[in-house]
């Protein structure tokens, strides 16, 4: 799925990357736990978190995730937005909580990893 | 080739960066994408380890042709029960940990997973040190 598709179906803004949705998710990972994040690999995901610290961006870049979706509206400090634009990691905000966000998107095709 | 990082204990914002560091040098080198994301995941998991339950400490890298090593040291107050904190779900991460996404207690279980030589030791009072071996392509020497 394209970020732009995950931009409609959440009607997210974007905070960081407008000039990359043509990039592809491949799979998304859901979770505010920075280790469940980690105990498999979460290449070319897109994560969808409630959490916006910049332990959100390092543990991207740790598990290969490649794109952001902050929920229930959650403004991130201008530290992470910055941090996201040094390292090329897309990040879209959306007002839906959670569980519609995954439903939505889970419902239009985009699957867990494995 | 060996690079050595400092790890400083509750500094937040730079936790991780050791991690990012490892994982640059490997990229650079032209590892395999999965050891390098095996070495990485324990890097990031050792490091926020120190940064949040140790005292400040540091990270080895070495990496040789069959393997790479990681040595992740701190001189906090160790850990009492090795195999408790081995287990998934253990945890003493404070509220301040978990209001940050961490505290789900798979740290160590994490490491253990990724890693192919795993060895832990750690005592009540002096610090705690981990050892991680990974085998390039699948070398087992
Ligand atoms: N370097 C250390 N110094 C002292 N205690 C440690 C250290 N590393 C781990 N521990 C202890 O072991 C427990 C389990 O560690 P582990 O990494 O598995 O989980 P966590 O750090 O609590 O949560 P998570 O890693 O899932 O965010 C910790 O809660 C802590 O009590
Ligand atoms: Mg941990």
């Amino acid at each position: 799925m394209k970020l732009s598709e995950v931009k409609e179906i959440l009607k997210a803004t974007v905070l960081v990357g407008d000039d990359r949705l043509v990039m592809q998710v491949n799979n998304a990972a859901a979770s505010d736990l920075m280790s469940d994040l980690l105990s498999n690999y979460q290449e070319g995901s897109l994560l969808l978190t409630g959490m916006t610290n910049v332990q959100v961006i390092h543990t991207s870049l740790i598990a290969g995730i490649t794109a952001i979706v902050f929920v229930r509206g959650k403004e991130p400090s201008s530290e992470v937005i910055a941090l996201a634009e040094e390292h090329g990691i897309p990040i879209l905000k959306s007002s839906f909580n959670m569980f519609s966000s995954c439903g939505m998107l889970f419902s239009s095709g985009l699957k867990n990893i494995r | 080739m060996k690079k050595e990082y400092e790890i400083k204990a509750r500094d937040f914002v730079r936790a991780g960066k050791a991690a990012i560091g490892v994982q640059n040098i490997l990229k650079s080198i032209g590892f395999e994408q999965d050891i390098i994301r095996r070495v990485s995941i324990c890097a990031y998991e050792s490091e926020m380890n120190v940064v949040m339950h140790g005292a400040d400490g540091s990270l080895l890298l070495g990496v040789e042709n069959k393997e790479i090593v990681l040595e992740v040291r701190d001189s906090g107050e160790g850990i009492e029960d090795i195999e408790l904190a081995l287990k998934e779900g253990y945890s003493t991460a404070s509220e301040e940990h978990r209001d940050m996404g961490f505290g789900a207690g798979m740290g160590l279980p994490n490491m253990k997973k990724h890693s192919n030589v795993f060895e832990i030791s750690s005592q009540k009072g002096n610090g705690t040190y981990l050892r991680m071996v990974f085998w390039v392509n699948g070398n087992r020497e």
